[in-house]
């Protein structure tokens, strides 16, 4: 196709442009603008909310209590990022060199969870999880059986199985997030990998690296760009979690969107609320800053 | 060397089938490769050069068989602990590595201590003509320096051997014949083992000391360059490597000094020497095309030549011009044979006019010497 300049045809191309320009006005930019207004106002009343430009609300979103949510938020995603990579990579090499006939089903098998809601998935999750759920069975099963065999070569049998807490606290929102968005981190770096010309890793083991020296000097420093991509997709929706918090966590497992949603919601401070998602926006838009200042060099060297 | 020469590689019954596949990849090939050789493994595409050279380095794993390399039983050898490098057809240049990077990363992962590596690495690089090209990225560089630097990064390793899969068909034309003697030449002063894999019969002639033309999984033939254009073995070999015009015949007399062969298409053909076939069989005669001489209307001239070695009415052909290409350094004419058939000759353009001599439909005669045909069994 003919490459076209918009320049040379901007009727049409403000034509073409106008309809999503118009979606993302209206639908995003407006209901933004609205919320980031609410964040210098101040309530007055049940309803009414007076925009007198105060900082106030930054102000308090500042305080330690919100810092160290904002903190922690920060470390829960930080480490499921850190995991979705770590288990992310190995099953994005997997699809990558499964032959042919599999490599659909197994990247379907990866998109497959997209399919399904994410509250239906948390459920499910959570009956897994659950203290009479199939893991504890699984556990107590295992647990029972290590007692009989201790039994059988005349050893005192092991204690009571005591279910573990696998739920409602860190452990679960970290491992619920895990199960969330390793999809996201999966996808960005099976399209690095599978970019990879195969021969560098030949000629990378031909001049005599192992497969672990291989993956860590040729394979990763390759597969950079997707690496970033999947952390940049990960983390950030990770940040803003809040169903999987609010449902898999404990009591002091909250993460920010959970205390934001309590300010729309049960507080009734929209102003606050809306500080605090500012405050998460402003986190994120450095974030994609740091991004593109990683991309600069790469760019001009 | 003056120790009795043992192969440096050496291919016993190997064979390589892929799952499913209906025939086998490489179909129990032997072959020795004997130290400082430049061996080249030519054939079609698909013919099993490529899977019998990543064989040897170690990338695939025969079905059965075995490889030696250096005396050494390489089944249990992974590729990374092979004594062999490989330039890959897509050279493999590590593109986040800079030239000298790549050429020194063999070295860094053998624990090579960095004065060592920098001053093999600049060694290296001289020896491909890279030098002052250091600290380029490989993006920087063109497709021929990319290959130096595989190159260089292959050769820095002081292996046995060296295998290039394919190792010019990425250049133009120009810089292919260059390369063709820079490698012959750099084989020269390391000395080491190339095992080379190539398509293009002009590269594997011009470079090779030995070749293996592959034919569907086999071997067809071994032999030096010349051996395998003057002698070929069979008729996918004379066919391969060259033109050639092949008729088919009856053997109708082999003895040790001479045989002559009845072909329906050609005509009577004789040889100065002898066959091994049996009287009457069925063989085929291949006549290279620019060892056939033809001759400008009246048949005299034809027939004088033909008689010089050959009895008469043998080794003696008449036809019309069908088709003919000018290529500069010679002519190629198509020449409908009276017996219908269809024959190539090519034709030196030694002066200036000489591509007046002939033009379309203009009826020839053309003969060859009695040495010249081949006679092929098979």
């Amino acid at each position: 196709m003919a490459e076209q300049n918009w320049k040379e045809n901007r009727s049409s191309f403000f034509a073409s442009a106008l309809g999503p320009l118009l979606w993302t006005l209206v639908f995003f930019i407006v209901p933004m603008g609205i919320v980031w207004a609410y964040s210098f106002g101040r309530n007055a009343g049940l309803t009414e909310i007076d925009l007198v430009g105060t900082l106030d609300n930054y102000k308090r979103a500042t305080e330690w209590l919100y810092l160290s949510i904002f903190a922690k938020s920060f470390g829960v995603a930080a480490m499921v990022t850190l995991i979705c990579l770590i288990v992310g990579f190995p099953v994005a090499m997997a699809i990558t060199f499964a032959s042919e006939k599999w490599r659909p089903w197994l990247l379907l098998g990866i998109m497959l969870p997209f399919w399904t809601n994410l509250l239906v998935r948390t459920y499910a999750l959570m009956m897994l999880m659950g203290s009479q759920g199939y893991a504890n069975k699984a556990l107590g099963g295992l647990w029972g059986g290590a007692s009989w065999l201790k039994t059988l070569i005349g050893l005192e049998p092991l204690p009571t199985w005591e279910p573990v807490q696998l739920l409602f606290n860190n452990f679960a929102v970290v491992f619920g997030l895990v199960y969330v968005h390793l999809p996201f981190m999966v996808l960005p770096l099976y399209s690095a990998l599978d970019r990879l010309d195969r021969s560098l890793i030949e000629a990378s083991l031909d001049l005599g690296a192992g497969h672990f020296r291989t993956i860590m000097k040729i394979v990763v420093p390759l597969a950079m760009p997707g690496i970033f991509a999947g952390v940049m997709i990960t983390l950030i929706p990770a940040l803003g979690a809040y169903l999987t918090p609010d449902l898999m966590g404990g009591t002091d497992s909250q993460m920010i969107a959970n205390v934001i949603e309590r300010q729309f919601k049960r507080a009734n401070d929209w102003p606050f609320g809306a500080a605090l998602s500012f405050m998460l926006i402003y986190a994120m838009f450095i974030l994609i800053a740091l991004q593109g200042l990683r991309k600069k060099p790469a760019e001009t060297h | 060397m003056t120790e009795a020469k043992l192969p440096i590689i050496s291919i016993q019954n190997i064979t390589k089938r892929y799952p499913g596949a209906p025939v086998a990849a490489v179909d129990n090939v032997s072959l020795d490769i004997m130290p400082g050789e430049f061996f080249v493994l030519l054939g079609p595409s698909g013919c099993g050069k490529t899977t019998l050279l990543r064989m040897i380095a170690g990338f695939e794993i025969p079905t059965s068989g075995t490889i030696l390399i250096d005396g050494q039983d390489m089944a249990a050898v992974p590729p990374n602990k092979r004594p062999v490098n490989m330039v890959f057809q897509s050279y493999a240049v590590f593109p986040h590595m800079s030239v000298e990077q790549n050429v020194g990363y063999g070295l860094r992962i053998a624990g090579v201590g960095g004065d060592e590596i920098s001053s093999r690495v600049r060694e290296a690089l001289e020896l491909v003509k890279l030098d002052g090209l250091e600290k380029r990225k490989p993006d920087q560089l063109s497709g021929g320096q990319r290959q130096r630097v595989a190159l260089a990064r292959s050769l820095v390793m002081r292996p046995k051997v060296l295998l290039l899969d394919e190792p010019l068909s990425a250049l133009d034309a120009k810089l292919r014949a260059q390369m063709q003697f820079e490698l012959s030449d750099l084989q020269d002063e390391v000395g080491i083992t190339f095992v080379t894999v190539t398509h293009d019969q002009d590269e594997a002639l011009s470079m090779a000391g030995r070749i293996a033309v592959m034919n569907k999984g086999e071997v067809a033939q071994l032999a030096t360059p010349s051996d395998l254009y003057e002698y070929p073995a069979n008729r996918f070999v004379a066919d391969f490597v060259g033109s050639v015009n092949l008729f088919e015949g009856k053997l109708t007399l082999d003895e040790p000094d001479r045989a002559a062969v009845d072909c329906p298409g050609l005509g009577k053909v004789y040889l100065n020497h002898g066959v091994t076939g049996s009287h009457g069989s069925d063989v085929w005669v291949a006549l290279r095309p620019e060892k056939i001489y033809l001759h400008v209307p009246g048949e005299g001239k034809a027939i004088r030549a033909a008689a010089q070695d050959a009895p008469e009415d043998h080794n003696l052909a008449r036809g019309h011009i069908k088709g003919m290409s000018y290529l500069g350094d010679i002519t190629l004419f198509e020449i409908k044979l009276d017996s219908g058939a269809m024959i190539r000759v090519s034709r030196p353009n030694l002066s200036r006019h000489d591509q007046e001599d002939f033009t379309w439909d203009d009826r020839v005669s053309m003969h060859w010497r009695a040495d010249s045909p081949v006679v092929l069994l098979s």
